[in-house]
This record gives C-alpha cells, sequence and structure tokens, in this order.
C-alpha cells in the first residue's frame, strides 16, 4: 500500500449536537434581543464567575471567555489580538483577552456569522468578575468598563490553595454577599433567596450530569473525547443554573450511556487513551482530533473540561458552598494538590500518557512549567509529552512541530506496549 | 554493475540537507547521498535515493522496502512508509550505541533530546519550541550576518583564545550582540565561538543529559569542535557515530528491515 492511503480515522459524531446548537442558538439570541430593547439587564461575567447570584437577581448573563474561545475557534483571533496589543496590551497576556478587545474595536463579532441578525455583542449593564482563573480577566472587564462606562464588580480570590479551609470560604462569601446590593440596584430586582437556592439546584444539576458525561470516558473504549468536550461544555458555561442546561445534558449522558451499553467507540479501534492537561488550541481543534483519530488515539479527559464541575454547590446554604466550589477549583489550587489531582483522573480514566500543553498566554492554565510533567511521570510510571502553543493566537503554534512531537509520542507508546 | 542482494533503503527529508541511505540485511551502510533539501522535498529525495542506489551497486528493483522519516517525509513518493525523526534517530544511534543513551541531534530547524532504556526503547524526548535558537538555522544566520562560509566556522571556532558571551535566546537580539561585539572590536573567531557556546546552552538547557550522551545530526557532522565544547562543558566524554548526518535515514532504514523483513 503506498504512502498515506491509509483509511483514516474520524471521531465519531454526537447526535445531541443538534439539540444543544439550538439551546446555545436560543440564548445568543435572548441576549441578542435584550440588548437591543434594554427589556432585561445583562451582565457579563467571567466563566467561573458568580454567574447564579446573577441569574438570581434577573440579569441574562454573557460570558466574554466564551466569546474569546469563538474567535479562537473561528481562527479569527489572530486577526484581531494585534489591534488589542498596539494600544498597549502585551501579545504575551492572554490572548482572549486581546482577540475580544480587538474584535470590539473592529467592531466585530463571531456571532454575526453564527447567528443572523446579531451584529454585536450584547452591551453590558454591570461587569462582574472573579480572579479564579487569572488576573488578566479583572484587566479585561476593567478596560470595557473605562470603555462602555459600565460599572465593574468583582471578588478577588486565594491562589496557591493547598487546603481549603474556612477562612477561605469565609472571605469570599462574604465578598459575594457585598455583591448582591450594588447588583440589585443595577438589575432593579430585590434579592430573593429562594431564588437564588432554586438556581443554584439548577446549577449543581448540570454540574453532576457534566460530570457524568465527562466520566463516560472512563469506559473502553471511550464513547467520547476531549475534543467533544470542549464543544459539549457549552452550556455548563454560558447556561449553568437554568433548567435547559439540565435538560441537555440528560440527552447527551443518555446518547454516551447508549453508546457504552452497544460498544461504539468515539474513535474506532482505540489504541491509546490519553490525558490532556491545559488550554485547547481553539484554532486548530479539528486539526488536533483528526491528528489523534487518525493515530487511533483518543484523548479522552482533561483538567479544562472538569473545571465546570462543582459538586460543593448546596442549594441550602448558598453564599458558603459557592464560595466553597470556587475556591476549590483546580486553578487556584497549589502544585502538589494538582499533581495529585491529575494523578487521580489519570487513574479513573486508564489513560496510556498525559499531554501537556504549554499554552505561551496562559500561565495559569499551563501546568508543566514547574516541572509538574517530571513529577507526574515518576509518581505514575507513564509518559508525558508538552507542546507548546496557545489558546488563541496561532502566531505562536507551529503546526509541524506539534505533528512530529505527537506522531512522535505515539510511536513511542506503541514501541514499550 | 549493479548486485542484486536485498537493500533497505532510509529517506530523511530535513529541513535542510535530504539524505538517503541503503543497507543490507546485515546493516552494512552500502550507499548513501546527501543533498539540500530546497523546495521539491519529493524530487530531491529521488535524486538521493539514485545516488545512494549507484554508490552501493544496486538497482532499484533490489529494494525491499523504504522508510522516509523528516519535516518532509510525506512527500517522499516511493516510500512504503513514514516514521518521525525521533523515531528514527533513536534506532540509527542505538545501532551504534546499545545501551542507555542520552541522543543530543542538533539540525538545521531543530535540535531534539532523547532518552533511550537498554533495549533502545524511548523513555522520552524534547523537541526544540519553534524558535531558531541553537540550531543549524542560527549559525546558517549568523554565517550570512559574518559573511563567513558556514563550512569555515569551525576551524575558526578552534582559534579563538578569549569567547565572547551572547546572552541572548532570540537570533534576531543575538545579531545584534554580534554587530556589537564586531563594533568593540572584538575577534571573528572569539564571536564564533560565542555562537558556539551559545547554541550548546540552548540544547542543554532542554532536558538533563542522564546516561551517556551521544551527538548526531548535520550540524555536530561539520563542526566537530560543537562536541569537543561540549564535552567539556558537562565534563563527560560524548559519543559520535561515524555518520552523524545519516543517523536518521539509518535509523529509518532499519524499520525499513524490521518492517519488510
Amino acid at each position: 500500500m503506498a504512502m498515506n492511503e491509509q483509511k483514516k480515522t474520524v471521531r465519531k459524531k454526537i447526535e445531541a449536537t443538534g439539540v444543544m446548537n439550538r439551546i446555545m442558538s436560543d440564548y445568543f439570541y435572548q441576549l441578542d434581543q435584550a440588548s437591543k430593547t434594554g427589556e432585561q439587564k445583562i451582565a457579563w461575567c467571567t466563566s467561573v464567575g458568580p454567574a447564579e447570584i446573577l441569574r438570581a437577581l434577573g440579569f441574562l448573563v454573557h460570558f466574554p471567555e466564551n466569546h474569546g474561545a469563538m474567535l479562537g475557534s473561528t481562527r479569527l483571533a489572530t486577526d484581531f489580538i494585534p489591534e488589542a496589543n498596539a494600544i498597549g496590551y502585551s501579545p504575551d497576556i492572554c490572548s482572549y483577552l486581546t482577540a475580544d478587545i480587538g474584535a470590539f474595536l473592529k467592531g466585530v463579532t463571531p456571532l454575526s456569522k453564527a447567528y443572523k441578525g446579531i451584529e454585536k455583542v450584547p452591551k453590558p449593564d454591570v461587569l462582574v468578575f472573579n480572579t479564579n482563573q487569572c488576573r488578566d480577566v479583572q484587566d479585561w472587564f476593567s478596560w470595557y468598563a473605562r470603555k462602555l462606562k459600565v460599572p465593574i464588580l468583582g471578588i478577588t480570590t486565594h491562589c496557591g490553595v493547598n487546603e481549603v479551609t474556612e477562612a477561605h470560604v469565609d472571605s469570599i462569601a462574604r465578598q459575594m454577599k457585598q455583591l448582591i446590593e450594588p447588583l440589585s440596584e443595577i438589575s432593579g430586582k430585590k434579592f430573593d433567596m429562594d431564588e437564588m437556592k432554586q438556581v443554584l439546584a439548577l446549577s449543581r444539576e448540570c454540574s453532576d450530569l457534566w460530570k457524568k458525561v465527562l466520566d463516560t470516558a472512563s469506559a473502553v473504549p471511550s464513547p467520547i473525547t476531549f475534543f467533544d468536550g470542549t464543544i459539549h461544555m457549552g452550556p455548563a458555561v454560558v447556561l449553568r443554573g437554568t433548567r435547559q442546561a439540565v435538560d441537555y445534558y440528560q440527552v447527551l449522558l443518555t446518547e454516551l450511556r447508549e453508546r457504552i451499553k452497544n460498544g461504539v467507540a468515539a474513535i474506532e479501534n482505540e489504541k491509546f487513551r490519553l490525558y490532556w492537561d491545559g488550554m485547547p488550541v481553539w484554532g486548530r481543534l479539528s486539526a488536533h482530533s483528526n491528528l489523534f483519530a487518525e493515530l487511533q488515539t483518543n484523548v479522552l479527559a482533561s483538567t479544562y473540561c472538569n473545571s465546570w464541575i462543582f459538586s460543593a454547590f448546596e442549594p441550602e446554604d448558598p453564599f458558603n458552598s459557592m464560595a466553597r466550589a470556587y475556591t476549590e477549583l483546580f486553578i487556584v489550587r497549589s502544585d502538589p494538590f494538582k499533581e495529585i489531582y491529575i494523578k487521580t483522573m489519570m487513574d479513573f480514566f486508564k489513560v496510556d500518557g498525559i499531554i501537556f500543553h504549554d499554552a505561551k498566554t496562559c500561565p495559569n492554565n499551563s501546568n508543566c512549567r514547574y516541572g509538574m510533567p517530571q513529577r507526574i511521570e515518576a509518581a505514575t510510571g507513564l509518559p508525558s509529552l508538552v507542546i507548546n502553543g496557545d489558546l488563541n493566537d496561532l502566531r505562536l503554534v507551529s503546526d509541524e512541530q506539534t505533528k512530529t512531537n505527537i506522531e512522535a509520542f505515539i510511536e513511542q507508546l506503541e514501541e514499550n506496549r | 554493475m549493479t548486485s542484486s542482494i536485498p537493500v533497505f533503503v532510509g529517506v530523511d527529508v530535513g529541513a535542510s540537507r535530504a539524505k538517503a541511505v541503503v543497507l543490507d540485511r546485515d546493516r552494512h551502510l552500502l550507499g548513501f547521498a546527501v543533498e539540500k533539501s530546497g523546495t521539491d522535498f519529493t524530487l530531491v529525495a529521488d535524486h538521493c535515493l539514485t545516488a545512494s542506489l549507484e554508490m552501493a551497486g544496486v538497482s532499484k528493483n533490489s529494494i525491499v522496502k523504504t522508510i522516509s522519516t523528516g519535516y518532509g517525509r510525506k512527500n517522499v513518493s516511493f516510500a512504503q512508509e513514514n516514521k518521525t525523526e525521533i523515531g528514527c534517530h533513536s534506532k540509527g544511534c542505538f545501532l551504534y550505541f546499545p545501551r542507555p543513551i542520552t541522543i543530543i541531534d542538533i539540525g538545521g530547524q531543530d535540535n531534539k533530546i532523547i532518552k533511550l532504556d537498554e533495549k533502545g526503547r524511548r523513555t522520552g524526548f524534547k523537541m526544540n519550541r519553534k524558535c531558531a535558537a541553537g540550531t543549524g538555522a542560527f549559525l546558517e544566520e549568523m554565517s550570512l550576518r559574518l559573511n563567513i562560509p558556514i563550512e569555515e566556522m569551525d576551524a575558526l571556532a578552534r582559534q579563538s583564545e578569549d569567547m565572547v558571551k551572547l546572552g541572548s535566546f532570540c537570533t534576531v537580539f543575538s545579531a545584534t550582540e554580534v554587530l556589537e561585539n564586531i563594533r568593540q572590536g572584538k575577534k571573528v573567531t572569539d564571536i564564533i565561538k560565542g555562537l558556539f557556546f551559545s547554541v550548546i546552552k540552548r540544547v542543554l538547557e532542554m532536558d538533563a543529559l542522564t546516561e551517556q550522551v551521544v551527538m548526531t545530526g548535520g550540524v555536530v557532522a561539520h563542526n566537530s569542535f560543537l562536541v569537543t565544547m561540549t564535552e567539556e562543558i558537562i565534563g563527560r566524554r560524548i559519543l559520535v557515530p561515524e555518520y552523524p548526518q545519516l543517523t536518521g535515514a539509518i535509523g529509518a532504514a532499519l524499520y525499513a528491515m524490521e518492517e519488510g523483513g
């Protein structure tokens, strides 16, 4: 057989995608409608910010990080990043920030292409951040606060936390409570604890279902890939706290469980199973998915997709449990905690190795810079690979280097099997 | 006069040079060829094949199997399969040094550090990031800037008495440092040794050297002083195969032998 004539494996399409696309479409049109008419207040929120409080106060919520990922996956980001660089936002900082601000400066949004009639991102009435993701989100929202003359509020989270203590929880819970009054004034709606509990109950339900969805990847062969996860996490990010998100994950979970029952693999003839740590390279999502599929390798679990699981949410104790959930996050934890977490995940998902994505502009999500790959290798006896790239800035991505590294890694797994 | 013994061919189309080798069943190197990779990888691979077969004194019909490697591995039309250069360098080195080794390969476009265990199995590898610092491309750029043919750099570096230290990661910034040293009247020999030192430092930053070190690659083949300097820096003897530039192609031919019967 001549070269390059091998049958190409591709990842199996998830049928529920159509349902997800519909609820995501409804979500964006609802925001657009509110933005155009002013009939409902809009808050912008960081991806792991206090979205539940905002929903309980009647806000519709837009997530700039989600918009940043859309700019990345549509490969528009690299065109806009230089616009933000030129006004003083370094090419070395978060490329979600630079892509999003750059796109705003150019008056462009990928929403327009995906959803006919939407011309702009929804106009905010308030900007609410949580620095649990990074300091960049605060700088990002601050730019919009100045530009749009919109109030900005936020929570400043602890970082490098080894064990989450009552002191951590108390301080975050207090900051959350302090948001209520100013947010209530902006929304024009009085805070209602029962509504808060209802929203949180839905958010917890969404979180539990999302965890079950991701956990299906422990089946051999796995019915889902990391690349599916990055797409299907949409509702868990932007619609948690709503009934639509809960309903969607029930549909998705049913499909994946059916696949397991019937032995249906996301990657046919799954030969190797890998764990991914770090951000996806959004502009190369399908290229990477195809590359691994052709190597009959399923990258099936990740730190990233699991970051929207909030098992600590307790509807009966909203503030303390939200404070705990948003402080138990992987991203704000110490390296010893992160190592145990990753090792536990690698065991649970029965993987053959781990890939670390060293995203140039996202140090907080790049866990390979302080000797972690070497320590994980020693702890698990499994090999690791670090690939250099970025979440959004394709100027920092070398496709040939990535490809050679990944192919060589799979060769190594084959030779050592 | 051509022979009809069965042979195995490995082709390594690198970013800078294309290499082809012909091995017999006893792993003897019968023929090889090296050419600039240029812009047509398919054509240069064909040329290298023809030249190496001629040197080996065998015809195309004697080829049992061909495997390609390197950046242009998927452009070699006559290869039945391809492998990464990481795998091929490993195999090529282990043929000559069958023991646990740490391979440093310095190529035109990238560097690799590959670790093999006592059975020749890879335990890990690192490639340089996409930056040119520490690669052959860095020396090529500097040779242009200094207007000194690249093949003369090794001999000049050996004459240095007071090496210039260059601090930058970046090729462009290093060039600025070189210009500054020229302005200050520093000797070219000392600057070139400084460039060699910079290449070695970039490579040594990539990984710890845990086993017997072997150095390969085109840059090593043409600049043996790099090996001497590296030995001085790490304080250990380094092994170099007879044809350091051909290691990847030899590894590819060995894969062809394993898989071709």
